[in-house]
């Protein structure tokens, strides 16, 4: 079986978010970048299949400007086999583009299961997936904590949903999104590192590909939050318990 | 215009989101009608029935439709839509939402916009990236605008109507071979997160599960759900579904109690919109000071017991 994952390049969780002053994004020079977190949790579960004998080869995929290349060596590097970088300008694509693209490359590759993040923590949009698999007409399993490959190659999948639990079992091919607790993905080795680098790497112009890409969405401003009201601190549950009842009236 | 909302429910009772994305619509425009997908629904279109805002409910009530597979309530949407015409499709920006929501724009292929929180006008929305921390004023430039709603962000509709209902027949609508195996439920007398008025949390520094009981008799004294940060979930101390965070439950609570709790900015992500904040950390120094109204430094272990007893 083969595996086709999609990484995307963001900001670092640990990074400290600014919006820029003229409000039309937030500040990316000078910023540490990393691939996002969910998208690493789909890489480990492809290679970790692939080390149970269920996958024979996984393809890292990327849509980016080419420093989305470094993204897709870190899969690599933590057991992806070949990478294709879809290479952009650098603009931001809407979600629903995203997908068009994912599909001509998996049209191509024709993988059976496509593993992507839940959500990328920059646009927190949670889409790609669910608009992947109704682009390519095949099931989806969104939102995974659990994944179990049967002997007569269906999937069951287990789903973090809101109220608890949620298994369901699909057919091959088909798209499956991460959550957080599907795995703890791993660190690559150095020589993992070094074997990486002689991995190889297709790149494809995003104009090649013919597809219409328009924007649907237009952002007109990027806005701070608004800041809570500073707190105060207190002494000991006895006047914990004075403000939740008198000052705030909240029990 | 002409807004379609998605219903949310379990076939017994209607999610509190779905009347959340009611008031969400009535922002937009007053001609709203509902449709709920489902079998055997009968207790659910009696409780939706009665809410404020809604022009007319369309029930696709079939067998196979028992439970939300996302593939079989998109068919049915998609089928219903051809006949039926809105500039506007919402559904709560829950997992159900989350699942369904974006296949229904893709069959239309329009863009959907993910988790707003306010309604500039019918085209412009306000939604948070980033974990909230910087939020985007976007505009819709698709005919048909389908959207997800933040639940915490809109008060739920009034109950004080008595809607038109009209059942819909979908025969030839495929069912999909997605099987459903089943729903490990977590079951609980507390309120839910997501609509409670008092939610107490665990973090890390409860150190395991069996603390967690330290929890349980104040939010018992408080009628408070309970909900943890994803360190407490992921080491396993409680239930997936109790993780409050941006990539967990958003909560929006009268009183949200943070014990253990480093304040990380996935966690604020989830409570930034709780009217108060008290939090207890035995860390002067820890983050979440910075976003409570009430702050405790103290160790969890002695102060529990005594907030128990107290209250
Ligand atoms: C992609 C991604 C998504 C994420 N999504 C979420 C999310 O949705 N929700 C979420 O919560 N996190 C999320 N996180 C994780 C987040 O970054 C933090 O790691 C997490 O919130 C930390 O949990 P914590 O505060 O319980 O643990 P810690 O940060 O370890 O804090 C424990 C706290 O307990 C205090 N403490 C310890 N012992 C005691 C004691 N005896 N008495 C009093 N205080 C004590 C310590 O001082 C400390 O402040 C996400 C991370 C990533 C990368």
């Amino acid at each position: 079986m083969k595996a086709l994952v999609c990484v995307k390049r963001v900001i670092d969780y640990n990074v400290k978010i600014r919006v820029k002053m003229d409000k039309s994004g937030v500040e990316t020079d000078n910023v540490k970048m990393s691939m996002n977190p969910f998208d690493e949790i789909a890489v480990e579960e492809a290679v970790k299949m692939k080390e149970s004998g269920i996958i024979n080869e996984i393809i890292i995929l990327s849509i980016g400007a080419d420093t989305s290349q470094e993204t897709i060596r870190t899969g690599l590097a933590m057991g992806g086999d070949r990478g294709i970088l879809i290479k952009t300008d650098g603009q931001d694509l809407d979600p629903l583009n995203i997908g068009k693209i994912i599909k001509v490359v998996s049209e191509k590759e024709n993988p059976d299961l496509i593993i992507l993040g839940k959500q990328a923590i920059d646009d927190d949009c949670n889409q790609t997936g669910q608009i992947l698999a109704t682009l390519l007409n095949c099931h989806q399993a969104t939102f995974a904590s659990k994944v179990e490959v049967n002997s007569d190659k269906s999937i069951n999948v287990t789903r973090e949903v809101d109220g608890g639990l949620e298994t369901i079992k699909v057919s091959l091919p088909c798209v499956i999104t991460t959550d957080l607790r599907l795995n703890e993905p791993r660190y690559a080795s150095l020589p993992n590192i070094m074997k990486a680098k002689q991995k190889k790497i297709e790149t494809l112009d995003v104009n090649d590909l013919s597809i219409k890409l328009d924007k649907r969405v237009q952002t007109i401003e990027v806005n701070d939050p608004p800041s809570r009201k500073p707190g105060v601190m207190v002494n000991d549950v006895d006047s914990l318990i004075e403000k939740l009842r008198n000052e705030a009236k909240v029990i | 215009m002409k807004t379609l909302i998605i219903v949310e429910h379990n076939n017994d009772s209607v999610k509190p989101s779905t009347y959340s994305t009611i008031t969400a619509a009535s922002k937009i425009s007053d001609k709203i009608d509902a449709l709920m997908i489902g079998y055997n629904n009968d207790s659910a279109i009696d409780e939706l029935k009665k809410s404020d805002h809604l022009n007319k409910i369309f029930n696709i009530n079939k067998k196979g439709l028992e439970n939300p597979i996302a593939e079989n309530f998109s068919n049915h949407i998609l089928d219903f839509l051809k006949n039926n015409d809105y500039s506007h499709i919402l559904s709560p920006s829950s997992t159900f939402g989350k699942n369904l929501s974006p296949k229904i724009a893709t069959e239309l292929d329009v863009q959907q916009i993910s988790d707003i929180i306010s309604i500039i006008d019918s085209d412009t929305f306000e939604r948070p990236i980033y974990a909230g921390n910087a939020i985007a004023k976007v505009k819709s430039l698709d005919k048909i605008k389908v959207l997800t709603v933040r639940p915490t962000c809109f008060e739920p509709c009034g109950l004080s109507s008595n809607v038109e209902v009209e059942t819909v027949m979908f025969d030839n609508t495929e069912v999909s071979s997605v099987s459903y195996v089943g729903l490990d439920e977590s079951k609980s007398d507390r309120p839910e997160l997501t609509s409670a008025k008092v939610i107490i949390s665990g973090g890390r520094g409860m150190q395991n599960g069996d603390n967690f009981k330290l929890l349980e008799g104040i939010a018992d004294k408080l009628g408070a759900a309970m909900g943890a940060s994803r360190a407490a979930v992921d080491a396993g101390f409680v239930p997936n579904d109790w993780q409050v965070g941006q990539t967990g439950k958003i909560v929006a609570p009268d009183l949200y109690v943070a014990v253990g709790i480093s304040g990380a900015t996935q966690h604020i992500a989830g409570i930034k919109d709780s009217k108060f904040i008290a939090s207890i950390n035995k860390d002067e120094e820890a983050p979440i000071f910075n976003f409570s109204d009430y702050g405790l430094v103290a160790d969890l272990f002695e102060i529990l017991p005594e907030l128990e007893k107290k209250l």
